[in-house]
Order: structure tokens, then sequence, then C-alpha cells
């Protein structure tokens, strides 16, 4: 079976499940067109079935490709632009937040923009800080602009054509070792809300909120301590922005301890809104403090051993659900 | 002088030029009396936005940057609009939102203008990839400065939009200075122009003073990009007559250089040539400069009677 057409319900990888959700989306909408640096060359697939108007080669050169984006999705395309890592995102960040994210406002309305710009980042194949750095914070301090950053295949594939049918500029952040994971893939259109967490695991202890790689080490946390008596919720926020405050209070307000924990650097990173806004607004049924697990506020290195000790651990994580139980 | 029913007559021009002046003007003094936020003027190249824009069909598009007035107005659009834009109030073409520097119009093909210098260059090739997507012949008019042209972006737009063949018309008004940087500062050739040979594609610089020379050679371009479905780069070569951002002293201006191309103005050599040739006489202009007055103390007029917009409107229009 071709991995562009979706099968019943077998496991699929997250490479697969995000080139079927291009695929679905170019064939259910015209306006879609992808480019990219080697996306012609990569996607042969897509450049086959749509052909090379719509599936595009550029230059190395982010600024006009996200630039190009923009004044497209501004006049009718539906732009899906690949810039390969994400730090290779600074050459564009003028056109994502000058531009995608402020001429709908400056302009009063006249213009939406319906473009997604995919990269890859995180920590698990030691290419080191500038081909890894999670910068998911930077976006979700812009205005005009969401984020997703998904754990398994079918939310790989669901946010993708979320974030393709949205009418805003998204940015779809890969984590990279994940794109070699499989999970099963549900049959059917799978469109996943953006905006909407997704409880991974249930409990009645504590809140452990995560998103993209370490959702997977959160659970594994969750059930080594679950072997001591602990009962852990696991959310996986999947959107960065905008993100569900509001399952994220209901579990807080249920368990009334929280943990988050994300690869990102620490300082003003996701973990930070969310554990203000539990202080804001659960603070009365919060019987612990509030405990981020986050990368260092350093560049990601490239050093396997190193790499490893970046990312927050299911030991680490699980200390620090033992220390808001202050057990 | 012979022109044909769809086309401007010098006359046209030459009060287009003069309402861009006047409205520049009322602008500036707005601002001095402390009724307006501080602007960024075009005088002095009023006949590079007026010879380029009135060679675009109504279905081309334009994409302006921060010096932009001219192109609006040579396009038709509503003084009024564009000073209640300007004082923010909600009667704008942005509701205010854009203020004096951004303002965009989607309904006159003026879209996305960005004050990011360089930011219209990074957005022309997403527009010309829509039209060329699209069945027509439609294009896109971007116009940037020789600051733009100095952003490394002024490099990949063009080249995008050679390789991938887009209908780009690249304007780039050569002005002589880069915000409060002269041009011969930043560049070792005088012409913009010269760099369209490094991408495949045509370029000409043509006198940006001289209307009528301005409006041939953007006819001849149009018209290029319009069969060849490629971009091409015109040069107007032009002067700012004002500094920068108003209010501006341009005590940093060499003032011998200034009055020489005071001298070349491109309202009054117009001006000029019209009443040497008999086309017009002082009268008419009078006629014309009370009609343009008129137009820009109607818009002052619409301006101030505008409300502003909602304290609610703080949060709209950010999302689709």
């Amino acid at each position: 079976m071709s991995t562009l057409e979706a099968p019943s319900s077998a496991k699929v990888s997250v490479m697969a499940a995000i080139g079927q959700a291009l695929a679905e989306e170019m064939r259910r909408d015209p306006r879609v067109v992808m480019f990219g640096e080697g996306v012609a060359t990569k996607r042969r697939d897509l450049v086959e079935e749509f052909g090379p108007k719509r599936v595009r080669n550029t230059p190395l050169a982010e600024g006009i490709i996200a630039g190009t984006a923009a004044g497209a999705a501004a006049t009718g395309l539906r732009p899906v632009i690949d810039l390969l890592f994400a730090p290779f995102i600074c050459f564009s960040m003028e056109e994502i937040v000058n531009s995608a994210g402020k001429l709908r406002y400056i302009s009063g309305g006249q213009f939406s923009f319906p473009m997604v710009a995919i990269a890859m980042t995180g920590c698990g194949w030691t290419v080191g800080a500038q081909h890894n750095q999670n910068i998911e914070a930077w976006f979700a301090h812009t205005p005009g602009v969401k984020v997703v950053m998904p754990a398994t295949a079918d939310d790989f594939k669901g946010l993708l054509k979320a974030a393709i049918r949205d009418e805003n500029p998204v940015m779809y952040f890969i984590d990279m070792p994940l794109l070699h994971s499989e999970g099963e893939i549900p049959a059917g259109d799978g469109v996943v809300a953006i905006g909407k967490a997704r409880v991974r695991r249930e409990g009645t202890d504590a809140t452990i909120v995560s998103y993209a790689k370490t959702v997977l080490g959160s659970l594994q946390a969750a059930e080594s301590l679950a072997g001591e008596g602990i009962s852990c919720e696991v959310l996986d926020l999947r959107s960065v922005k905008p993100w569900d405050e509001e399952a994220v209070l209901a579990s807080v307000r249920k368990t009334g301890r929280l943990v988050v924990v994300h690869e990102a650097s620490r300082t003003c990173g996701v973990g930070a809104e969310v554990a203000a806004t539990a202080a804001e607004k659960a603070f009365g049924q919060l019987k612990g403090p509030v405990v981020r697990v986050t990368g260092p506020d350093a560049p990601a290195p490239s050093s396997y051993a190193l790499e490893q000790a970046f990312v927050p651990q299911p030991d680490r994580i699980a200390s620090a659900v033992r220390q808001t139980l202050k057990r | 002088m012979t022109h044909s029913p769809h086309e401007p007559s010098p006359a046209d021009f030459l009060e287009t030029m003069m309402l861009i002046r006047a409205f520049e003007e009322k602008n500036r003094e707005r601002n001095s009396a402390g009724k307006s936020a501080g602007t960024c003027m075009s005088t002095g190249q009023e006949a590079a936005a007026v010879g380029v824009v009135t060679a675009l069909s109504p279905r081309d598009r334009i994409l302006t940057n921060h010096r932009s007035a001219g192109h609006l107005l040579a396009r038709g659009a509503d003084p009024g609009r564009m000073m209640a834009e300007i004082a923010g109030k909600s009667t704008g073409y942005c509701k205010g939102k854009s203020g004096t520097l951004h303002i965009s119009a989607s309904d006159l093909g003026v879209i996305l203008t960005s004050t990011i210098v360089g930011g219209e260059l990074s957005l022309a090739t997403g527009v010309g990839l829509s039209l060329a997507m699209e069945p027509g012949d439609a294009i896109v008019a971007c116009f940037f400065g020789d600051g733009a042209a100095c952003e490394g972006i002024f490099h990949e737009s063009v080249n995008l939009a050679a390789v991938w063949s887009l209908p780009v018309l690249y304007v780039c008004e050569n002005n002589q200075w880069q915000a409060y940087v002269a041009r011969r500062e930043t560049m070792l050739v005088d012409h913009i122009s010269e760099r369209a040979a490094g991408y495949g594609i045509e370029g000409l610089t043509v006198d940006g003073n001289d209307v009528e020379a301005v409006h041939a050679a953007a006819r001849e371009a149009v018209s290029k990009v319009r069969t060849t479905r490629k971009p091409y780069l015109l040069e107007t070569y032009t002067y700012r007559q004002r500094g920068h951002f108003e209010p501006d002293d341009q005590a940093y201006v060499d003032k011998e250089e200034l009055a020489s191309w005071k001298k070349r103005d491109p309202i009054d050599r117009l001006h000029g040539k019209l009443l040497q040739t008999g086309a017009l006489d002082e009268a008419a202009v009078e006629k014309i400069s009370r009609r343009v007055q008129e137009r820009v103390e109607a818009a002052v007029a619409f301006a101030e009677e505008s409300p502003y917009p909602a304290p609610e409107e703080l949060t709209t229009d950010v999302y689709a």
C-alpha cells in the first residue's frame, strides 16, 4: 500500500502520516501548494500527483520562502512551506512575525494568511545547536501566529490537516526523533482541532502537562510512579498556541498538583505560561508548588550524551512529581 | 499632445502629482501643529509614483511601502479615508489600525503594505505566484527604494521571481536616501537596474522626475511582464526632497545637492512644460490647484469628524 493512502487502522510512521496529510489536503483543495528547500526532490509522489506547479523546490533562502508563502496566502493560495530545521527560521522571522503575523491586524482585517511553516527540531539526532532549538515559545509570544507540536502519528496527521485548513499562519514543529516512531492512524479525515489538549493517561494525584517528545517521557514517569502508588494524569497539549487552558485547569483542579515538562529552554518557556496560569486561576486548588522540568538555558549540544542530558528524562520528571507531592 | 481616452493626459498627471504633494504637505503641517503623527513624505518622487501606477490596469496589484501616499492617491484612493487612517479613525482604509505608514486598500488592489524596508519585496513573489497560478494576465507592481535594494531579501526576491517566472514588476524608486544615510555611502554603483542582468532579467533606469518618461517606460515594462510572465526591474532615478520621517530638519543633507534636485522638481517641470507648449495656461493650473486644495481640506474635515475606533477593536482582526 502506498504511504499516501490512509489505511483503516494500521501502524504508520510519523513521516508517512505527514505525507498522508499533505496528499489528502492537496487532493481536497487545489489552492494548497507546497514549496521549500528540496520539497520537490524529496516528495516525488506529491510532484507526480499534483504537478510541478503545486510542489516546488526553492533556493536555499528561508526569508523569501516564508515571504512568498505570506504573499501567496494573502492572495488566494494556501501554502505549506518546509523550512527544514527550526533554527533556519531565524532567516524567516521578518516574514513570519512582521508580515504573516501582523498584516491582518494592520490592514484592519482585509487579508488573512492561511499558511503552514514546517520545521524540525529536538534532541535525538545529534545535529547540534544550529539545527536543533525548540523555539516554539518565540511564536507563542508572536501575535497572529498559531503553534502546534504533536507527539504521535495520528496527531501529526490530524494537526497538519487542521493547520492547512486554518485561516491563520501555523507553525508546525516536528520533534525530529519522532519522525520514525509509529502509531495508529484513524480511518477517515482524522482532523485534530488546534488548541485542544489530549489526556494521555488519567490520574488523581498529580497533573503532568507536556507536548512533543517529552509526552513519552512523561508517560514513562507516570508508569513508574504508579508502582509507588502515585496516580498521574498526563496531558499532551499538542498545541502551544492557542493552548488548552481549560483542560489543564480542569485537571489541576482535580489533582491539585502540576508539573510542566518540555525540552525547550526554561526561561519564559511554555511551562512558565502554564504555571503562571495555574497560579492565577487555580491557586486555591493547588496543594503543592508547580514544578517545571525543562531543558537548560543553553544551546543544544551535539554529543549524544549531552543531548540526552538536555532532555527531561523520565527519572527527572518522576522526581519533580515527588517534589510537588513533598515526598 | 494626443492620448487615448483611457490614457491619462499630462494635465491629469499634473493634478495627481499636485494632489499627492498637497496631501503630504497637509500631513506635515498637521504633524507640526501636533494634530497628527509623524510621517514619511515622498516629496520630489511624485512622478515616479504617478507615472508607474497609471500604467497599470485595475486588475493589477500593487505592493508599496512606508512612503506610500503617492501610490495610493495615483491609484484613486479616497484622500478622506487616507487622512482618517493617518489620524487613527475608524473610517480609515484599515479601520485606524494602520496609521500613516501601512495603508493598504484591497478594493483598489493596493495590498500588503509593509513598512519593514524590504518587506514588500518578500511578499511580491507570493502575490506573483498567486497570479501565475490563476487564469488571466494580471501582474503585481512592487514599489521599493534603494534602501530596500540593499537588503538581502532583494536578492532572494528577484532571484526567485526570475527562476519561477513570476509576473512581478519591480519598481525601485532610487531616491538617493536610505533613511538617514546617503545612497552613495552604501553602493559603489549608481543604478539598481544594473543588477537585473545578474538575475537574467531585463532592467532599465528612467528619469524619475519626468512623469511622461516614467509613464512611457512603465507602459513598456508592464506590457513585457504581462506578456512574458517574467519579472522586470524598472528603476526611477529620483530624489527625496524631504527628510526620512517628519519632523526632520534635514541637517544631514547636502544643501547644494538638494537645491540642484529641487530645480528638477517633477511638478515644476511638467507645469513649466505645459505652460510652454500651451497645453495649459496659468488660469487652468490655478483651477487645478484650487480643486486639489479643496479635496485635501475635505479629507481633513472627514478625518476630524470621524470617530476613533471603539476600545473593543484593540484585539479584533488578530486572527481570522
